[in-house]
C-alpha cells in the first residue's frame, strides 16, 4: 500500500534494524571461535598459501637450498669457530699417538663439524684410557683430556705379557718382562678378576718378597707363589693370607725355605706338606736307611 | 498436556544448558518497546543458595551486561500483528545488547503480554500409599488435578502449584517428608493464546536464537515490582503496558490469578491523536510532557503547543490546555481501571486479607494516576518500581522495565512449575523396565 501522504523520509532512513546478514554477521563476529580463526587462521593461511607458491618451483628450491648452505658455511668457516691442532693432556707418548691414530681429523675443521661426544666415546674406548673428556679449548686446540689407565702388575697370559690395572682391565703389552720390573707379574687363568687378591698377597710378602718370582692362578681357584729356585707355596683357595702368614712364620723360625724344598702345599689347613727336592728325599731316606742299620 | 509437558521441557534443558554456559538473554516484546537485557550468570556452583535468601536478596548470583531497548513495531495488544517488523525490532535490540555485553547470545527468555491470558485454579488430590509423602506422591496429586477443557488453540504458559494440604493442615509449602493419608493441590494455570504464542516462538527462531523460557508480562512484572510481603500477604500488580494491562494477583508467594486487559498507553496516545487531529508521534510526546489524569484550575492556564509540520500555519500554530489535555486522557484511563476493577472482582480480589494494589509498567508514570486508581480500585495503591537488579543501567530502571526485571528473576529464581515434577510413574504403561527401575528406587 503506497501511503498518500508524502512521507518524512529523514524518518524512515533512522529505521536502526540491522539486515538479517548484517546481524548475522555481527553474532558471527562475537562467537570467539570464529573470532580466534579469523584473526590466527587467516594470516597462517595466508602466508601458508604463499610459501606453497613460492616453493612450487624446483629451481627456486634449490636456489633456496644453496643459500641456506652458503650461509650456514660462511658462519661456520669463520675463523673463530675452526679447529686447527688436537692436544692430547695426561696421556704418555705411546698412549698420545694412540689417540691421534684413532682420531684421524684433518685440521682446520670447524667446530660445528666435530661430533664430541663421538670422539670421547672413541677414545674411551682405547684399552689404556680409562675416562676422556674432550673439548674445543683455547687457541682453536681440540683438548682431549685422558685418564690413562694405571698398570698395577703384569699378567702372563698365552705368549705375551699384558698391563692389568687395578680393575683388571687390560692397558697394554709389554715386550718383556725386563721393561717392568717394577710391577708383579701373575699368571693363570682367572687370575686378572683376582688382581687385588694378588696384589695384597704380594704386599704381605714380608721377607719372602725378593724371592716371589710371581703368583700362579691355579684351577680359576686357588693362587700359588712361585719364588726363585722352583719352589712353590701352595695357598688354599679361602684363608690365602693366613696361609702366608704361617708360611713366614715357619720360614723365620725354621728357614724352611732356605732347604731343598720343592713345594709347601698348605691346602689341608690342619696340616702344611713338604714336598722335598728328590735329592733330598733319598739323601734324607739313605741317612734314615743308616740310622736304622746302626741300632 | 502431554507436549506441554514436553516442550516445556525441552525449554527448560536449554535454559540449564544457557546457565551452564552463563549468558542468556532476556526479551521483553512489548507493544511500545521492546527490550533486550543480557545476563551473565556467575557459574552453576553459586547458582544454587541452600536455604532462604542470600545476600542482595539472592540477586547477586547474575550481572545485567547488555541492555538495549527499542520502539516496537508489528506489535499491537502485546501480540505480534507484523511478523517481519517485529523481527527486525527485536534483531536491533538484541544486536545492541549484544554489543554492549560483547558476547554472544543464543538462548533467550521471553515474555509476552497480550495473547488472551486466562486463569484457571485446579486442585487434585491423592491417597498417600505408604504414610509419607514422596516425590512419585507430588507428581501424582498433580497429575491428578482436574484440568479444564481450555480450548484446543490455546496453549498452557504457567502451571504451577500453590499450596499443598496433607490431611487437615493446609498451606503447606513442600510436604515431602511428612506423614499422611490424603495430599492436595492447588494449582494456578495460565493459558493463553497458541496463534500468538506460536507468533512469538517464530519471530525469536528467525533472529537465530532459542527460546529457553517464555513467561506472562502479568507474572513477571509482579514478581519484579512487588515487596515481598505484598507477594507474601497478597497483592495486585497492574502493568501499565503500551498494548495491553497486565494484571496479576499474588499470594503465599505465588500468583493465583493473571489476566490482561487489551488496552494500554498506546489506546490513551491514540485517542489524544484522535482528539486534538495530531500524528501519533506528537500526541505520544504531548502525553509524556503534559499529560495527567487530575485536572487543577491551573491547568486551565497552561497553554501546550501542539506544533505540526502541515505547511498550514493555522493548523501547526494551535494550542491547547492541559486541562483539555486531560479530559482526553482521564475517560481513556479511567476505562482501563474500570477493566482492571472488573477482572479483579471477577479473581474475588476483595476476600483478600491484604488489598495492596501495585501500579508499574510505562503507562503508570501518568501524573495523578495513583489517585484516580485509589477512587476506582481501593485505597491501598502505590506506584511500583522494578527491584534493583545488579549492572542494570539507570536508564533501565523505570517502572517500564518491571517487566524485564521480574523475567530476570524468572530466569535466575524459577518457581516450581507443574513440569519440574516427574512424571508419575503409573502413567508409563509401556514402559514398564522404567516402572520396574522407580520401583526398586522407591523402596530401597
Amino acid at each position: 500500500m503506497r501511503p498518500l501522504i508524502r512521507r518524512n523520509h529523514r524518518a524512515s532512513l533512522r529505521d536502526p534494524a540491522p539486515s538479517k546478514w548484517g546481524y548475522r554477521m555481527q553474532r558471527l563476529l562475537l562467537t570467539p571461535g570464529f573470532v580466534t580463526s579469523v584473526r590466527v587462521g587467516i594470516p597462517l593461511a595466508l602466508i601458508g598459501i604463499i610459501a606453497a607458491t613460492w616453493f612450487s618451483d624446483e629451481q627456486r628450491v634449490a636456489d633456496f637450498n644453496k643459500r641456506i648452505a652458503e650461509v650456514k658455511a660462511s658462519v661456520q668457516e669463520r675463523p673463530e669457530f675452526m679447529v686447527t691442532s688436537l692436544d692430547v693432556v695426561g696421556a704418555g707418548p705411546v698412549l698420545e699417538a694412540d689417540v691421534r691414530r684413532v682420531l684421524p681429523i684433518d685440521f682446520p675443521a670447524s667446530s660445528f663439524d666435530l661430533d664430541l661426544e663421538a670422539m670421547r666415546e672413541v677414545v674411551a674406548a682405547l684399552n689404556a684410557v680409562a675416562d676422556a673428556s674432550v673439548r674445543v679449548g683455547e687457541n682453536n686446540a681440540l683438548t682431549v683430556e685422558v685418564t690413562p689407565r694405571i698398570p698395577v702388575a703384569l699378567w702372563r697370559a698365552h705368549d705375551n705379557l699384558r698391563l692389568i690395572d687395578a680393575d683388571g682391565v687390560f692397558s697394554g703389552v709389554v715386550a718383556e718382562r725386563g721393561d717392568r720390573l717394577d710391577l708383579p707379574l701373575i699368571a693363570g687363568d682367572g687370575a686378572h678378576d683376582h688382581i687385588q687378591e694378588a696384589l695384597a698377597l704380594f704386599r704381605n710378602a714380608g721377607p719372602l718378597a725378593p724371592r716371589v718370582r710371581g703368583l700362579v692362578r691355579m684351577g680359576e681357584r686357588r693362587w700359588d707363589i712361585v719364588l726363585d729356585r722352583g719352589q712353590r707355596i701352595k695357598l688354599p683357595a679361602e684363608g690365602a693370607m693366613a696361609a702366608l702368614d704361617r708360611v713366614i712364620v715357619l720360614h723365620q723360625s725354621n728357614d724352611i725355605l732356605e732347604k731343598d724344598v720343592v713345594a709347601i702345599d698348605l691346602r689341608n689347613r690342619d696340616r702344611a706338606t713338604v714336598q722335598m727336592t728328590t735329592e733330598a728325599a733319598s739323601a734324607l731316606r739313605r741317612v734314615n736307611t743308616f740310622e736304622a742299620e746302626d741300632q | 498436556m502431554k507436549d506441554v509437558y514436553e516442550s516445556q521441557r525441552a525449554m527448560r534443558n536449554m535454559r540449564k544448558a544457557a546457565m551452564q554456559r552463563g549468558v542468556i538473554a532476556i526479551l521483553d516484546v512489548g507493544t511500545s518497546k521492546i527490550a533486550c537485557l543480557v545476563l551473565r550468570f556467575d557459574g552453576p556452583d553459586q547458582f544454587g543458595t541452600p536455604e532462604g535468601i542470600g545476600s542482595l536478596a539472592g540477586q547477586s548470583q547474575f550481572r545485567v551486561i547488555g541492555a538495549a531497548t527499542t520502539r516496537s513495531r508489528g506489535v499491537r495488544f502485546g501480540e505480534v500483528d507484523a511478523m517481519q517488523e517485529t523481527e527486525r525490532a527485536i534483531r536491533t535490540a538484541v544486536q545492541a545488547a549484544q554489543k554492549m555485553a560483547n558476547v554472544r547470545v543464543d538462548h533467550v527468555i521471553a515474555c509476552l503480554s497480550g495473547a488472551r491470558p486466562r486463569s484457571y485454579g485446579l486442585d487434585g488430590m491423592v491417597e498417600i500409599e505408604n504414610g509419607m509423602v514422596t516425590d512419585n506422591d507430588i507428581a501424582r496429586v498433580m497429575a491428578s488435578c482436574d484440568v479444564p477443557d481450555y480450548g484446543h488453540d490455546r496453549d498452557v504458559l504457567h502451571a504451577q502449584p500453590v499450596n499443598f494440604s496433607l490431611d487437615h493442615r493446609s498451606s503447606l509449602a513442600d510436604p515431602r517428608g511428612q506423614m499422611g493419608n490424603k495430599l492436595t493441590t492447588d494449582m494456578h494455570m495460565l493459558t493463553v493464546d497458541s496463534v500468538a504464542l506460536q507468533n512469538l516462538f517464530f519471530c525469536i527462531k528467525r533472529c537465530d536464537l532459542e527460546l529457553a523460557g517464555i513467561a506472562s508480562s502479568a507474572y513477571v512484572s509482579g514478581i519484579s515490582s512487588l515487596v515481598e510481603d505484598e507477594q507474601e500477604l497478597g497483592a495486585a500488580c497492574i502493568d501499565f503496558g503500551g498494548g495491553s494491562t497486565g494484571v496479576s494477583i499474588f499470594m503465599r508467594k505465588h500468583m493465583i490469578y493473571g489476566d490482561a486487559v487489551r488496552m494500554g498507553g498506546d489506546h490513551v496516545t491514540g485517542d489524544i491523536s484522535m482528539g486534538l487531529q495530531v500524528p501519533m508521534a506528537t500526541a505520544e510526546r504531548i502525553k509524556t510532557f503534559y499529560g495527567g489524569v487530575l485536572a487543577t484550575g491551573m491547568d486551565d492556564r497552561e497553554m501546550i503547543e501542539i506544533g505540526g509540520e502541515t505547511g498550514d500555519w493555522e493548523h501547526d500554530r494551535r494550542t491547547v490546555s492541559r486541562a483539555e489535555l486531560i479530559g482526553i486522557m482521564r475517560p481513556r484511563v479511567e476505562e482501563i481501571l474500570e477493566e482492571v476493577r472488573l477482572r479483579l472482582d471477577a479473581a474475588g480480589f476483595d476476600h483478600l486479607p491484604s488489598q495492596q494494589i501495585v501500579l508499574t509498567g510505562g503507562a503508570s508514570q501518568i501524573p495523578g494516576l495513583d489517585g484516580l486508581a485509589s477512587k476506582i480500585l481501593g485505597s491501598q495503591v502505590r506506584l511500583g518500581r522494578p527491584l534493583r537488579v545488579q549492572g542494570l543501567p539507570q536508564a533501565a530502571t523505570g517502572p517500564a522495565f518491571s517487566g524485564a526485571v521480574g523475567l530476570t528473576l524468572f530466569a535466575a529464581h524459577p518457581q516450581d512449575e507443574w513440569w519440574d515434577f516427574d512424571i508419575p510413574a503409573d502413567t508409563y504403561p509401556a514402559r514398564s523396565l522404567k516402572r520396574a527401575v522407580k520401583w526398586f528406587k522407591d523402596n530401597w
